[in-house]
């Protein structure tokens, strides 16, 4: 028999087995069948699922079911193979639109009609091809403007823990992004895995709220949903961000929430597999596979658009080394830590610098994108929140008596940062240069400037110290 | 790169399970040949033979793959083309040339594309050095190519052959696949020679003899040619989690150690990272030569996103290419970023084979992979009949899960190489950066440096380091005093000592990458600013016993000056440093308002 022939033998009522999320099928010889092929699985009661090949001979095709094998048997189930790896129709119409985790139109508006059939998986950007980021967003939050800039084409995630607001701050973020003195065509995508249904809502009506539901795609997976489908969610979405943004000049910021349960469903494919675990039973492919989405983002020389990412991560008891957050951390390109204890403060966002990183913010800061004086003020709030930090944690041990006065003023800086500059309104929009002026007025209450602003330069400090600006100079432009 | 297919022998496609194939009626096949798998032709390596089964590990995405489709045979080694063009150019895993990948592909990288590792088109302006008649062994220099206006290219006879010459290209234009030498050998047979050869990776190219390692490799960065060096042909580590700096470290090391020809792998990491480089280097000016830097640097990518087994190949790929190099009597110096992402490669590609998992589920064979590897390093005699001494130094970063130390790639590197570069998270969240703990990290190759320290730097310098790492470990025991009863318990001499390491560590340790002057530092500059801060050291105990106040000496203004020594210009160095060192000395005890 040719290669030809057996392609013509596409569907098989041999299920042997089936077992977790996994389904085997005898192919009795015929081969035939690719490496990851998707499958048409239609039960007894007529049901369609579908299911991709995870590993194929001439003799055994094994099938991860994206929609569940609950109520599937090994006698009657009939397994269709679609001669096709899996793929997703997009066009500019699906803004505005919701699909569920595997890509059907789920808000009554019927099927879109795909300008391009693309397939999910993408292939890799060459390197060479790549434009370095660096257009600064700006998100109105202070915290991130100022400490965490983050840069159209990057991929920076929330981690976070349970109970904590990152959901608020994702959204705030995507509602006030903006890049100064452009007027572009944006656009969100969110992709949920198995986040709750009030987690979707609470996103959707933001998004409705503020008028931005027309330039939104939803994929919805949510908790109740196949945790199976949740490995197709991400790909889904990337795959319409990469339409819009390369095809339609569209600046994308695509929103991953959550990436913990994506990597659980990863771990359940795995261990239905038999496959010798990595660290805590995760699979030891896990950060190729995430590289795979991270490494979606990004810019391409010659294209307008491009895509910007903000994956969610609740740690597993706010443990940063948990797998999921480190090897994260190791493919993006920094983190921002909401933190629970500042949220027990009752600050919003409850954002803690120190484990935050932005790691290509030193390049996108400065005069012509924000302000000269950027970069120094970052560095300097940095250092004195991290003593500060560090004064309160000895303070906390030996008192406060052995203290010279530049300490016990560090310790009340430490406070008033909290208070002042991370602290913000869920609806506050701050500009850079009034994040920045915060920022100023903070280090205005030391006494003798020089001496303890060790991170800024002289000029730097005679131009911009609230008590040496000149009054008649704009501050509020990043020409200067 | 891969030899033409040979379409003779076809096997066929058997079962797919990831980047592993397996194939059948494979009998002839040799053990880590390549062989090019269905109907697209994607390149793989033979990882196994049962009977006429033999396992394949593909370097590209295997999707769409069906059981019976053919696989074709080559009858050859994975192998690179060493030739003129090297430089400057940035290669996938296995030496294709991402450019012209982009040219044929688009912006994204499509399957089975079939391109030579060296421009095949290119003409190239050849010198001869020898004439008809010579006898030549394996590594003699032929000729030499001007490539960049850095790096001369020299045109070598390759390993195993030798003989006389019949003939040799006179001067002129040639490509790569012009008649460069015909070597009539000892038994009568004629070996034609192009400008370029292929070598397998996976096999280490001959040398004629290991040399010690006894000159630094100076890397311009304060921690590691002062505190922790690395010897020429020598082999370090920088592990740490991320978000500590070990690209950005590679990065320096890159940019400015004194070596002629930097291979930089980016293996598994970021894709920006490596655009970072590529947008870079061009601009930066090597301050050995006052060229680009990217005359002097080959790159091979293979992100995280490219395709896993690629990655696998990809440091034997460098490694030849710089094995390559130093056969032409260059220092060169290897950067792999990071070798952890190779060893996973290596555990998923096991983990397919159902191998039998050792310690977190690598293969038992990691430790000897590691160290062959880092044995492929080292200053060397090169083979030829006029032997050159060159070297490799291998630096490898190393990113293990959580910032644990104790996992196995950590542990199994720690074992062979001789330098350890640990980075910290605790320094790298107070931003002090490099951050790399002064105290943990070691070098094996102090004893056999001193002497160059000594004869090159200054008698003194030695002595100024051991001082100085005193200084910092008693400071870290002083530390731990003052996180229990705060500082005012320790008596003023101590207090000195902890003012003295902060100088160290703000002022001479920590660098700053992105600071146009503070970014490379001169052997002589640092040792001047180690000379400065300890001099004030000595000067402020002084002081103390005559009277003075302690918190009023660190008050003094050439403190200031002492923290801003880092950015001073490299034409003032000397005399900015010593009138520094000149004021020091001429403090006097009446300044602090003590009588004496």
């Amino acid at each position: 028999m040719t290669a030809q022939e057996k392609y013509e033998t596409r569907e098989f009522k041999t299920v042997t087995e089936v077992s977790g999320p996994l389904m085997f099928v005898d192919l009795q010889g015929m081969g035939g069948v690719s490496y990851g092929e998707i499958a048409e699985i239609i039960t007894t009661t007529g049901e369609r699922r579908r299911g991709q090949v995870l590993d194929v001979s001439e003799n055994l095709a094994v099938i991860q079911c994206f929609e569940g094998t609950s109520g599937l048997e090994t006698k009657d189930t009939v397994c269709r193979f679609l001669g096709e790896t899996m793929k997703l129709g997009v066009s500019s119409e699906m803004l505005g639109r919701v699909f569920n985790g595997r890509g059907e139109a789920i808000d009554g508006g019927g099927d879109i009609v795909p300008d391009k059939i693309l397939d999910i998986t993408g292939s890799p950007i060459n390197p060479s091809a790549r434009q370095y980021p660096k257009e600064f967003i700006e998100t109105g939050i202070s915290t991130i403007d100022t400490l965490l800039t983050l840069v159209r084409g990057q991929k920076l995630p929330l981690f976070s823990g349970s109970g904590l607001p990152h959901n608020m701050l994702a959204a705030q973020i995507a509602r006030q992004a903006k890049v100064l003195g452009t007027e572009e065509d944006f656009a969100v995508i969110f992709s949920a895995m198995g986040i709750t249904a009030d987690e979707a809502r609470f996103f959707r009506d933001d998004f409705e709220q503020t008028g931005a539901l027309d330039k939104v795609v939803l994929f919805l997976n949510l908790a109740d949903d196949p945790a199976i489908e949740r490995l197709l969610t991400p790909r889904l979405a990337l795959t319409a961000a990469e339409h819009l943004a390369y095809d339609h000049d569209y600046h994308v910021l695509v929103i991953l929430t959550d990436i913990t349960a994506y990597a659980e469903s990863l771990r359940e494919v795995a261990a239905a597999r038999s496959e010798v675990p990595s660290r805590r039973g995760y699979p030891g492919y896990m950060y190729s596979d995430f590289s795979t989405i991270y490494e979606r983002a990004g810019r391409i020389h010659g294209r307008k658009g491009s895509i910007t990412q903000i994956p969610i991560l609740t740690l597993p008891n706010y443990d940063i080394t948990h797998p999921v957050p480190d090897l994260t951390g190791y493919i993006t390109e920094g983190q921002v830590f909401v933190d629970i204890g500042l949220n027990r403060k009752g600050l919003y966002p409850p954002i803690n610098p120190l484990p935050s990183l932005s790691r290509l913010m030193k390049d996108t800061i400065g005069q012509g994108s924000t302000r000269s004086d950027h970069q120094y003020v970052q560095d300097q709030l940095y250092s004195l929140y991290a003593t500060g930090k560090d004064l309160r944690d000895l303070v906390a041990v030996v008192g406060d008596e052995s203290l010279s006065d530049i300490d016990k003023k560090t310790l009340e800086f430490a406070d008033l940062f909290e208070q002042k500059f991370i602290n913000q309104d869920y609806h506050e929009d701050r500009s850079i240069f009034k994040s920045l002026d915060i920022g100023w007025e903070l280090l205005g209450t030391f006494d003798d400037p020089y001496r303890v602003l060790k991170r800024i330069p002289s000029e730097i400090i005679d131009k911009f110290h609230p008590a040496k600006r000149d009054k008649n100079v704009d501050f509020n432009t990043v020409n200067i | 790169m891969m030899t033409t297919t040979n379409t003779e022998q076809i096997g066929l496609i058997d079962r797919i399970s990831g980047p592993v194939v397996q194939a059948s009626n494979m009998l002839g096949s040799k053990l880590y040949d390549v062989a090019r798998v269905g109907e697209e032709k994607l390149v793989g390596e033979i990882i196994r033979l049962t009977g006429d089964l033999a396992t394949i590990q593909v370097y590209e995405n295997t999707e769409g793959l069906t059981p019976g489709e053919p696989v074709h045979l080559t009858n050859a080694p994975l192998s690179v083309e060493l030739g003129p063009g090297l430089m400057r150019q940035i290669f996938d895993g296995i030496q294709r040339p991402l450019p012209v990948i982009r040219e044929v592909s688009g912006d994204f990288i499509a399957r089975g594309i079939e391109i030579p590792g060296l421009d095949h088109k290119k003409l190239w302006d050849f010198a001869p050095n020898l004439k008809v008649g010579d006898k030549v062994v394996g590594g003699d220099i032929l000729g030499e190519i001007p490539e960049t206006p850095t790096v001369d290219f020299k045109l070598m006879v390759p390993p195993n052959i030798q003989g006389k010459l019949e003939f040799i290209a006179q001067r002129g234009d040639y490509t790569v696949d012009d008649l460069s030498a015909t070597v009539v050998t000892p038994t009568g047979d004629k070996v034609d020679l192009q400008f370029y050869h292929r070598w397998p990776v996976r096999q280490p190219r001959p040398y004629h003899l290991r040399l010690p390692s006894s000159i630094p490799l100076i890397t311009g960065q304060r921690i590691f040619d002062t505190i922790a060096p690395i010897a020429k042909g020598g082999t370090g580590a920088i592990p740490g989690g991320f978000g500590t700096g070990k690209t950005v470290s590679q990065h320096q090391l890159a940019k400015w150690s004194d070596a002629k020809i930097v291979v930089y792998v980016g293996c598994g990491e970021r894709g920006n990272e490596m655009t970072d480089v590529l947008r870079e280097f061009p601009k930066l000016v090597d301050p050995y030569t006052g060229g680009p830097l990217m005359d002097r640097t080959v790159l091979i990518a293979n992100t995280s996103n490219m395709p896993v087994a690629a990655r696998e190949a990809s440091v034997y790929t460098g490694i030849t290419l710089a094995e390559f190099f130093r056969d032409m009597g260059y220092d060169v110096a290897m950067m792999a970023d990071s070798t952890s992402r190779w060893a996973e490669a290596m555990r998923e590609i096991s983990g397919r084979l159902e191998e039998m998992p050792g310690e977190e589920s690598f293969p038992a064979y990691l430790a000897s992979r590691i160290a062959e590897y880092y044995e492929r390093a080292g200053r060397v005699l090169t083979i030829g009949s006029k032997p050159r001494e060159a070297s490799i130094t291998v630096v490898g970063a190393i990113s293990p899960p959580g910032g644990d130390f104790s996992e196995p790639v950590t542990q199994n590197t720690l074992r062979i190489v001789k330098v350890f570069w640990a980075l910290s998270k605790d320094l790298a969240s107070r931003r002090h950066f490099p951050a790399i703990d002064y105290l943990l990290s070691y070098t094996l190759y102090w004893a056999a440096l001193e002497d160059y320290y000594s004869d090159n730097v200054s008698p003194e310098f030695p002595e100024l380091r051991a001082e100085a790492l005193a200084l910092l470990q008693k400071d870290k025991e002083l530390q731990d005093i003052v996180a229990l009863v705060g500082p005012d318990a320790l008596p003023p001499s101590e207090k000195i000592i902890l003012e003295t390491a902060r100088m160290l560590k703000e002022d001479f340790l920590q660098q700053n990458a992105f600071h146009e002057t503070d970014s490379f530092c001169s052997l002589e500059k640092q040792y001047l600013m180690l000379k400065t801060i300890l001099r004030f050291y000595e000067k402020a105990q002084d002081l103390y016993r005559r009277g003075a106040i302690v918190s009023d000496i660190f008050e003094h203004e050439l403190v200031v000056r002492i923290a801003r020594m880092k950015y001073i210009e490299r034409s003032e160095i000397e005399t900015s440093l010593n009138e520094l060192i000149k004021e020091i000395d001429g403090l006097t005890i009446q300044a602090f308002g003590v009588e004496d």
